[in-house]
């Protein structure tokens, strides 16, 4: 395999790909046979500066990867941590499988919800949180247990909510 | 504990204490410290690290090794418990056979499951000796660690430690002199526990959309781009370096008389159990033996049921805590081992919800391939949701059977939907009357006993 190692920029409908996520895509190509395989770390790569993955990210990922934009698309729908709205600049995923659900997940849910005033799939007014389910964090001795972006929490009792939360601004 | 400034940093235990824990009887474990500290290279080193990759690179052949595992028949740690040696044999490498792939999954998705986890944020150096190991005898060139998008903790251990593997030649070009070369990078998923099925995880790996493919060709034959790909879980690749060291027969011994499949194996419990976590037991140990361990139930309540390892499990009894946990015993009672570790549920925990909670789980999940599998299971929620509030109808409890039927072994493409279909199947059998409870009783009264809320 061959690749431009130089970094260029990557404009597609108004999206411009930052010249060094351009390199990082590059760059992960060289870990696999076929360059549709980076596309899942591509769109990673752009979450990773953006919160999330516009529309116009899509056609422009597609150009690096020389694929069609289908495929990224196709694959950008599929997985469930690759967001295609905006979130909030910290996503809190909070484990709804069963041994969080036997230790206290309502509780927990319920005390999320009422301190951030919102619900699962919404973002504060202020732009603050997100708050998603997700499966099994496998801390489940640690349940009920929750992520705050990298972090993971666990046991999370309902009192301990707020102060958790005062330290992501 | 709780309060204001407190922060319930989560990290990963096991709970036998560093002098419980020996060479000799804890293959796994035996090397992590008690404050859950890093074992680094140096550490890892100095307790054996690295030999056996040194002795079987220089003196034995990939033949040889699978000879071994396959006589220490080590059963998939993953949580299907097919024969590691057998799925080594069958890659064919040599003649023409182009050199393929190994994979570690490291996907760990299944709910109650928190084993993977340990062992590679504390003790990267096994997982890699390991499959170093399984490379040479399946003479693959280049290896994935398969990691879910959320541990990313293990991810920066994993990375770091391969980084120092390479630099002390452990990987790359011709590693400890033998003239074998083998490298291999941390690819992080973006979610979907339908990735941690092998077929559907080389999918994934090569950047589509996770489906299971149809077997055969099997992965050993042909997977991640067409070449001859082994995927085993991480804890069974965290096995091979002790076996290879010590033999067959020392592996065999280490479970007794328990059972006839040999080894060790992490367990645990979670639950309301006054001590949730992580030992390191004699494969067969009994269920009894991992709640005694766990300090029993919390609060005085009483255990009604439990999964042996995992949300894809059948449900057991107090009455079957004295089966030994292997591959073939909970079988008798319409479960296995799964995962090997525990969910335990207390008298006073609804079935109805937590049945309703579970298939929520594998309906969201499905990939949407098999019909009964994509239609049935937002069906079975809908049921055990009306049942739940009390809503419930004449036959509902037969169609949940039908359903759960429609999704046996074999019936669908992959085994995700026999898995949602095991702890409903035994649900329904253990605990009919609950179910018939929220069959047309006002709502709100329907289930005596729902989860408990605020007092855990
Ligand atoms: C829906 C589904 C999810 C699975 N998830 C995992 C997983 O997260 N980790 C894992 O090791 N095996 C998982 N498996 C089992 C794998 O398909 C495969 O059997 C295993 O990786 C083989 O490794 P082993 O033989 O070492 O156990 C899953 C299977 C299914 C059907
Ligand atoms: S059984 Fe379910 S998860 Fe497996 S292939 Fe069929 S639809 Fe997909
Ligand atoms: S069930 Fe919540 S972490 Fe496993």
């Amino acid at each position: 395999m061959t690749h431009q190692t130089h970094a260029t920029t990557i404009a597609s409908d108004g999206f411009e790909l930052h010249p060094e996520d351009v390199a990082a895509i590059r760059h992960e190509l060289a870990h696999f046979e076929q360059p549709e395989a980076a596309s899942i770390e591509a769109l990673k790569i752009v979450q990773r500066r953006h919160g999330w993955v516009p529309d116009d990210a899509i056609p422009a990922i597609a150009r690096v990867l020389g694929l069609g934009p289908a495929a990224i698309e196709g694959v950008a729908t599929f997985y469930s941590l690759i967001f295609r709205q905006p979130v909030g600049r910290h996503v809190i995923l909070v484990c709804d499988s069963s041994s969080c659900f036997l230790t206290g997940y309502d509780d927990l849910q319920k005390a999320l919800s009422k301190q951030l005033g919102i619900g699962f799939g919404q973002t504060t007014g202020d732009g603050r949180f997100t708050l998603l389910p997700v499966c099994c964090l496998g801390a489940c001795d640690g349940g009920p247990a929750m992520m705050i972006d990298s972090d993971t929490y666990g046991p999370v009792m309902p009192e301990d909510v707020a102060g958790l939360l005062e330290d992501y601004s | 504990m709780t309060g204001r400034n407190h922060r319930p940093v989560y990290y990963s235990r096991i709970l036998q204490s560093a002098n419980e824990r020996r060479a000799e009887t804890h293959p796994l474990t035996w090397r992590l410290n008690d404050d859950g500290s890093l074992v680094g290279l140096q550490d890892y080193l100095a307790k054996e690290g690295y030999r056996a990759v040194k002795t079987v690179l220089n003196e034995w052949s990939g033949q040889d090794v699978i000879a071994a595992m396959k006589e220490a028949n080590v059963g998939g740690r993953g949580g299907a418990g097919f024969s590691a040696g057998l799925k080594w044999s069958l890659t064919l490498q040599g003649g023409d056979m182009p050199r393929g792939y190994l994979v570690c999954n490291a996907d760990e998705m299944e709910p109650g499951t928190f084993k993977d986890r340990l062992l590679m944020e504390q003790q990267p150096h096994l997982l890699i000796e390991g499959m170093i190991l399984a490379a040479y005898a399946n003479n693959s060139k280049f290896g994935y660690i398969f990691l879910r998008g959320e541990y990313v903790e293990s991810a920066r251990v994993l990375d770091q430690a391969l980084r120092q593997a390479r630099e002390a030649g452990w990987l790359g070009d011709n590693i400890a002199g033998s003239g074998f070369d083998f490298d291999m990078v941390v690819h992080t998923g973006a979610g979907r526990y339908i990735c941690g099925e092998e077929t559907a995880l080389i999918n994934s790996l090569e950047g589509k959309r996770a489906n299971p493919r149809a077997k055969p060709p099997f992965p050993g034959q042909s997977g991640a781009w067409g070449k001859p790909t082994v995927v085993n879980n991480v804890e069974t690749l965290c096995n091979t370096p002790a076996i290879l060291l010590y033999g067959s027969d020392w592996y065999q011994q280490l479970s007794g008389d328990r059972t006839d499949d040999g080894g060790s194996k992490l367990y645990g419990a979670s639950g309301l159990v006054n001590r949730p976590g992580l030992w390191e037991l004699p494969m067969g140990t009994t269920g009894e033996e991992i709640l005694e361990l766990a300090g029993g139930i919390r609060n005085n309540r009483t255990l009604k049921a439990w999964l042996p390892g995992g949300a894809s499990t059948g449900f057991l009894l107090p009455q079957h805590l004295t089966i030994p946990l292997d591959f073939k015993n909970p079988g008798s009672e319409g479960s296995r081992l799964g995962t090997g570790l525990l969910t335990v549920v207390t008298e006073d925990q609804s079935m109805v919800s937590l049945m309703r909670n579970l298939e929520q789980f594998f309906a969201r999940e499905s990939c949407g391939w098999c019909t009964p599998c994509r239609d049935g299971l937002p069906w079975t929620v809908k049921l055990l949701q009306a049942i739940e509030n009390g809503e419930g109808e004449e036959g509902d409890i037969e169609m949940l059977e039908k359903l759960a039927a429609d999704c046996g072994p074999s019936l669908t493409f992959c085994a995700h939907a026999p898995g949602a279909a095991m702890p409903l199947e035994t649900a329904l059998r253990h605990f009919r009357a609950e179910f018939e409870q929220g069959i047309s009783r006002p709502r709100g009264v329907a289930h005596a006993d729902p989860i408990p809320v605020g007092s855990v």
